[in-house]
């Protein structure tokens, strides 16, 4: 039998594999081995490519594999699950970048290229790259090597339209004349890197988890697009349900903070507008006290943000928890969408702290039933708490979806000192009649308390 | 025609993709998007080709390049996802 059949057969098995990989990501009693499944696949694959016709020389294939396979294996080990959002972003700039080498390198392969291969591997060089250079960018801001903020200067968006005409106008040219060393070619290349830059430095550090959703995307499509160039199946379905999941992500994300993406991609976020003045007197509290409160209490909601995190205090978060269980409180940890740094990422750190999933609940779960909560302790969170998105129509986080942890019957706020958010956003909760302050260091006060109960 | 064809896998992958992921729940979404970066890594099937098929220097280091970058994703994707869903733990399992 024709071994390039056998190939292809073996392509539609692997692409099985994926989707029955991500079906069992439907439950998390299933997503570990959905992710073996998945893995199964991705060997299919890469044992069916390996039969081509086409390699004649297995000896750079070889160093190419190792190197990448120390390098993956070793960051997969290493990184500490708070830094999983800038793990991700570089994992998001690698898939752009190997798209665009294979795109790019299907030019030296083949002696004609036809117009139609010519415009997706421009593509697949386009987005490979854009997703590249956007992807370091991200994974900049994430890490703080570069400044979070967002940077606008006046005429970018003069500048970003050039430049897109500059790139559609160097991609008609390499078009027409597809050879590897077509100067037009460089200049795709390197307009696509800046277009990248460009794309990601005005968005803000709060909307970061929208922009590694969104590159995410276009690490599948980048995929896709060198599918197109090079006529495979097998990247064409695997990238676009890359691409699919990272667009359904990024809208999630946008809903969750009840903006637009051409909202999030193009405004810098802040400094527009300013809510209302709050005016009123924040009551702090004594670790002693709050021990009395959560001794009394019968159900108890934590309500976690990326601060937790920052303050390591996860795992003494998690000791409170089981002993107010054994005090016979009803103990859950609700998660804002946009909670943490990227989509799903205060679950994981939840469950680093070995929290049983069933006690994660989602946002819209615990509201409707906020007002049986005794006591809500928000731990590192601001705007995802901050009643001013649902009552205050001058505030900029204004119709924004929050846990209304304002309704429960008392608040913590574990707070390091009376400075506002992520987003600047002054939050009227810290001064709410059920409110009490817990000032210090989130992980010495969770500790303060757990020894009370000692 | 082969145009057509790999579109309309493109739009049936899509429509399918929609599907399944608006299926996972919000709490494994980051082991998502870890595991799409690995299979993003399906790159790599394309790659052994750019590497392999013996072109002019350019090209080969191209495609080597390409294949390592693939190989990061596949195999730092999975691994790390497996480590995020291993700690992912129901209450039975105490």
């Amino acid at each position: 039998m024709d071994i390039s059949l056998l190939a292809n057969l073996a392509y539609i098995v692997s692409a099985a594999l994926f989707i029955f990989g991500l079906k069992m990501l439907g439950s998390p009693a299933t997503a570990r081995r959905g992710n073996m499944l998945s893995a199964l696949g991705m060997l299919i694959a890469v044992a069916a490519a390996l039969t081509d016709q086409g390699i004649v020389d297995f000896q750079w294939i070889i160093v190419g594999v190792v190197v990448g396979a120390i390098i993956g294996a070793t960051a997969s080990r290493l990184v500490a699950m708070t830094a999983m959002p800038e793990m991700v972003a570089l994992f998001n700039g690698s898939g752009g970048a190997a798209s665009l080498l294979v795109g790019w390198a299907t030019l030296y392969g083949s002696a004609e290229v036809q117009t139609f291969t010519a415009v997706t591997v421009l593509l697949a060089i386009l987005i490979g790259g854009v997703t590249f250079s956007g992807s370091l960018i991200a994974y900049g801001k994430l890490s703080e090597t570069l400044n979070s903020a967002a940077l606008v200067f006046p005429g970018q968006r003069i500048f970003n339209s050039l430049l897109l005409l500059a790139l559609l106008g160097c991609g008609i040219m390499a078009c027409l004349d597809p050879s590897p060393d077509s100067p037009w070619l460089y200049g795709v290349l390197g307009l696509s890197l800046l277009l990248g830059i460009m794309a990601v430095i005005p968005i803000g550090g709060a909307d970061m988890p929208v922009v590694i959703s969104l590159l995410n995307s276009y690490s599948g499509l980048a995929a896709c697009a060198a599918g197109f160039a090079i006529n495979n199946n097998i990247l064409i379905v695997a990238g676009s349900l890359v691409g699919a999941s990272g667009i359904i992500l990024t809208n999630i994300m946008c809903k969750a903070m009840n903006r637009s993406l051409t909202n999030v991609l193009f405004s810098g976020f802040g400094a527009i507008k300013q809510g209302k003045a709050i005016e009123g007197e924040v009551k702090p509290i004594s670790v002693e006290d709050a021990y009395y409160i959560l001794e009394a209490a019968s159900n108890v909601c934590f309500v976690p943000g990326y601060g937790m995190a920052v303050a390591q205090a996860q795992h003494v978060v998690k000791e409170l928890g089981e002993i107010l269980e054994g005090n016979g409180a009803e103990v859950s940890y609700a998660i804002h969408p946009v909670a943490g740094r990227m989509p799903g990422h205060m679950n994981v750190l939840l469950a680093e702290a070995d929290v049983p999933y069933e006690q994660l609940v989602e946002m819209d779960d615990i509201n409707p039933r906020i007002e049986n909560v005794d006591v809500a302790i928000v731990i590192g969170a601001n705007d995802v708490v901050n009643p001013s998105a649902r009552e205050d129509e001058d505030s900029p986080i204004y119709g924004m979806p929050i846990i209304n942890v304002d309704q429960a019957r008392t608040v913590f706020v574990l707070k390091r000192s009376m400075a506002s958010g992520f987003s600047g956003v002054d939050n009227p909760l810290f001064f709410g009649e059920n409110t009490r302050m817990l000032f210090g260091d989130a992980k010495e006060s969770i500790s303060g308390v757990v020894s009370e109960f000692g | 025609m082969e145009v057509v064809f790999l579109t309309f896998i493109l739009v049936l992958s899509i429509f399918l993709g929609f599907e399944l992921i608006s299926k996972v729940p919000a709490t494994l979404h980051t082991p998502l998007m870890s595991g799409a970066n690995a299979i993003s890594g399906i790159t790599l099937a394309g790659a052994f080709l750019s590497s392999g098929a013996g072109m002019a220097t350019t090209g080969t280091i191209l495609g080597t390049a390409a294949v390592a970058f693939a190989t990061i994703n596949v195999v730092g994707g999975y691994l790390v996802t497996d480590r995020m869903l291993s700690m992912f733990k129901s209450r039975k399992e105490g």
